[in-house]
């Protein structure tokens, strides 16, 4: 006799019992806090804040625990809340030139207005797995007034640090930065996207795309794939502030202040005959602490504009389509993820057909090449 | 069968309570009826309005991140939230069987968010959400099935790229389906596209049934219900209204034909409905069994039986 199986309901209630035991672990260690997380795992938070398109660290830490320490499904955490927010209008453009720069470097000069500020970074450190590479001690001699460098616009006794573009500009040996139109910009989680994308479509995409898609794509127009001849101009991570126009109230009101990072790759150009050889931008900007997808965003950035630029197309960089509809990893890893789910029938129906070939096969040539087949 | 809301059972819409430490976090969250907010649901709605203007035709919308992963039914989902009221009987199918385990959660979820009553039974359903089946009993005009697409463009394992698809629908440029389903016969013999096998609808756009066998193909051919597909992660929607014509694409020499078992359903002796193979031993044991679980209880039910039917169903789980 055979009873077809049952209790879907009670599997999957027992599984997420299960869930729940094992993200405890051993209950005899302390249960692990969200401030813990928000303050020690700081990068994991960033990077679930960046690709969850939500710059909240609680929430964000709330997720990564939930998660198990799995960034993407803690990504997926956030974007399903997030969803769900309303949304009551555009803040004003951020100004990067008015932030309270925690760290900042350029590959393009040696020195510069404002400095070169290394903050908080791996970069230089020996990784040496143990107590000696700085895990414990240390850290309690640090000062925190060197933290930061102020400059704020208005700040006394400082001016906005100018960025590296800014400096080229001046000069036009870069192309300008497109002006703000003033217009609301295309919001990808309220319109779907068509090919081509404009600009903010373009960024938006990148800015929330996988920070490992992104490298290896960045990383590929380096190898040659697209090359795009690239040079950090400025990398700096700070606080900026947001503020929204209230049409209401008739003024600006200031909503806070978040973390960023902001890459602008300077690549070459070589001009055509109705443009001087200048050069071009490829940018990056990047909720919280997150340098690697800045930078790879910003070379990607770069290598998706080649049509605009008149450059050859052929790498895989540079096909936007390819690029931009592959780039969400929580969209990604649903799909590949729902193979898991029963596909029964169409299983059957293949099963059939190989079945019904494999026969017609063995009928027609006999039963060696059957057997052949069959290897 | 029927499931009942369970207390114990994991909210799939708010973060697990042993998750949540003590300290300032989020307030207790409410959610509008069936997840998503109102001013969504008029846009899908919207969507779904053009979809069934243009029959097969694939409108994009701005599909929204559910609290399930894509690829898992988001766009069935969404399109289910946008219909359903609250007097709706909700019946939610995944390989035709109501007890897998994402047909399942996605029922709870609507238990849980949108409250309405839900069912196993396929006539008393007034909506159906399906994973790859047409359920075998004849749909009727007070009912909607809403079927859930993982891939919307039936051209894209021919041209990946959107930007040309779109103009080959246009053109109604559709050389590329029947050149490969040519090649099959070349190659093969016959058509050997089991599944997820094009249809062209009222006689104009070619259009991807979604991975049903093709066995339901012909189900879909002047339905009094009204078909609606939703890809979420495409952000795709589209529409077989009533009653329209919808034909499986082939060849004149070669004429569109769906599987046939050699054997009924084991357990209540049907035949002509679409079998799932299961395995019995490492012998080779075998047996075929109804795929749409509904189907094959109401028989057994009624008193038909199989070869290897035991007793009443549910009875020796």
């Amino acid at each position: 006799m055979y009873v077809a199986a049952k209790g879907g309901e009670k599997a999957i209630r027992n599984a997420h019992r299960l869930l729940a035991k094992r993200r405890r672990g051993n209950p005899n260690l302390p249960d692990i806090t969200l401030a813990q997380i928000a303050q020690q795992l700081t990068l994991a938070v960033d990077r679930v804040m960046a690709e969850g398109s939500l710059f909240d660290p609680e929430l964000a830490a709330l997720a990564v625990k939930q998660a198990r320490g799995d960034l993407i499904e803690a990504i997926f955490l956030i974007r399903a809340f997030r969803t769900t927010l309303p949304r009551f209008g555009a803040s004003r453009p951020v100004d990067t030139a008015a932030m309270l720069v925690r760290r900042r470097v350029s590959a393009t000069f040696k020195d510069l207005p404002g400095g070169q500020l290394l903050g908080p970074t791996f970069d230089y450190t020996h990784r040496l797995l143990g107590a000696s590479a700085g895990v414990e001690g240390q850290y309690d001699e640090v000062d925190d007034a060197t933290d930061h460098v102020a400059v704020l616009a208005g700040a006394a006794g400082a001016g906005p640090m100018p960025r590296v573009t800014d400096l080229l500009g001046a000069d036009g040996l870069i192309e300008p930065s497109p002006a703000d139109a003033g217009e609301e910009p295309f919001d990808i989680t309220r319109t779907p996207v068509t090919y081509p994308v404009d600009r903010a479509t373009r960024l938006q995409t990148l800015a929330r795309g996988d920070e490992g898609y992104l490298l290896a794509l960045g990383y590929s127009t380096q190898r040659g794939f697209g090359r795009t001849h690239p040079f950090v101009g400025e990398i700096r991570f700070g606080d900026v502030e947001v503020s929204f126009f209230a049409e209401e109230l008739g003024f600006e009101v200031s909503l806070g202040t978040l973390q960023l990072t902001e890459c602008q790759m300077v690549t070459q150009f070589t001009g055509t005959a109705q443009a001087p050889p200048q050069f071009t931008r490829g940018y990056g900007l990047v909720f919280g602490q997150c340098e690697r997808k800045a930078m790879s965003m910003a070379l990607v950035e770069r290598s998706l504009r080649w049509a605009e630029l008149g450059e050859e197309k052929g790498a895989p960089a540079q096909d936007e389509e390819f690029v931009l509809a592959h780039s969400d990893n929580v969209q990604a890893t649903g799909f590949v993820e729902h193979l898991k789910l029963p596909h029964y029938v169409d299983f059957q129906a293949e099963l059939d057909l190989v079945r019904r070939m494999r026969a017609e096969r063995a009928a027609e040539a006999g039963p060696e090449a059957f057997e052949e087949a069959a290897e | 069968m029927s499931a009942a809301p369970d207390p114990a059972a994991p909210d799939p819409a708010t973060p697990e309570s042993d998750a949540a430490p003590a300290g300032p976090l989020l307030p207790e969250l409410a959610y509008n009826f069936a997840y998503l907010d109102e001013q969504t649901k008029r846009m899908i709605r919207r969507a779904i309005l053009k979809a069934i203007a243009i029959p097969g035709y694939q409108v994009p919308f701005a599909a929204r991140e559910m609290p399930m992963p894509y690829g898992w039914g988001t766009g069935g989902v969404q399109v289910t939230a946008a219909v359903l009221g609250p007097d709706d009987v909700l019946k939610v199918i995944d390989q035709g069987a109501d007890d897998t385990t994402n047909a399942v959660a996605i029922r709870g979820f609507f238990e849980k968010t949108a409250g309405v009553a839900t069912t196993t039974r396929t006539s008393e359903a007034s909506v159906i959400q399906t994973r790859h089946r047409i359920p075998e009993q004849p749909l009727t005009e007070r009912q909607i099935l809403v079927y859930q697409v993982p891939i919307p463009e039936p051209l894209r394992f021919l041209e990946p790229r959107e930007t040309e698809t779109r103009q080959l629908h246009a053109l109604a440029e559709y050389g590329l389906v029947h050149v490969k389903l040519y090649e099959d016969i070349a190659r093969h013999g016959h058509i050997a596209t089991t599944y997820a096998y094009p249809v062209e609808v009222a006689g104009r756009y070619v259009m991807d049934p979604s991975p049903i066998p093709k066995f339901d193909n012909p189900k879909m051919d002047d339905c009094p219900a009204l078909q609606l597909f939703g890809a979420g992660r495409e952000k795709r929607i589209y529409a077989i209204p009533p009653h329209t014509r919808v034909r499986s694409l082939d060849f004149d020499d070669h004429p569109f034909r769906v599987q046939r078992f050699a054997e009924p359903c084991a357990m209540c002796g049907a035949r002509g409905v679409y079998l799932d193979e299961v395995i019995l031993d490492d012998r080779g044991g075998r047996m075929f069994v109804c795929s749409d679980t509904d189907h094959c209880e109401t028989r057994q039910a009624e008193g038909h039986h199989g070869g290897m039917w035991g007793g009443a169903p549910g009875a020796a789980a």
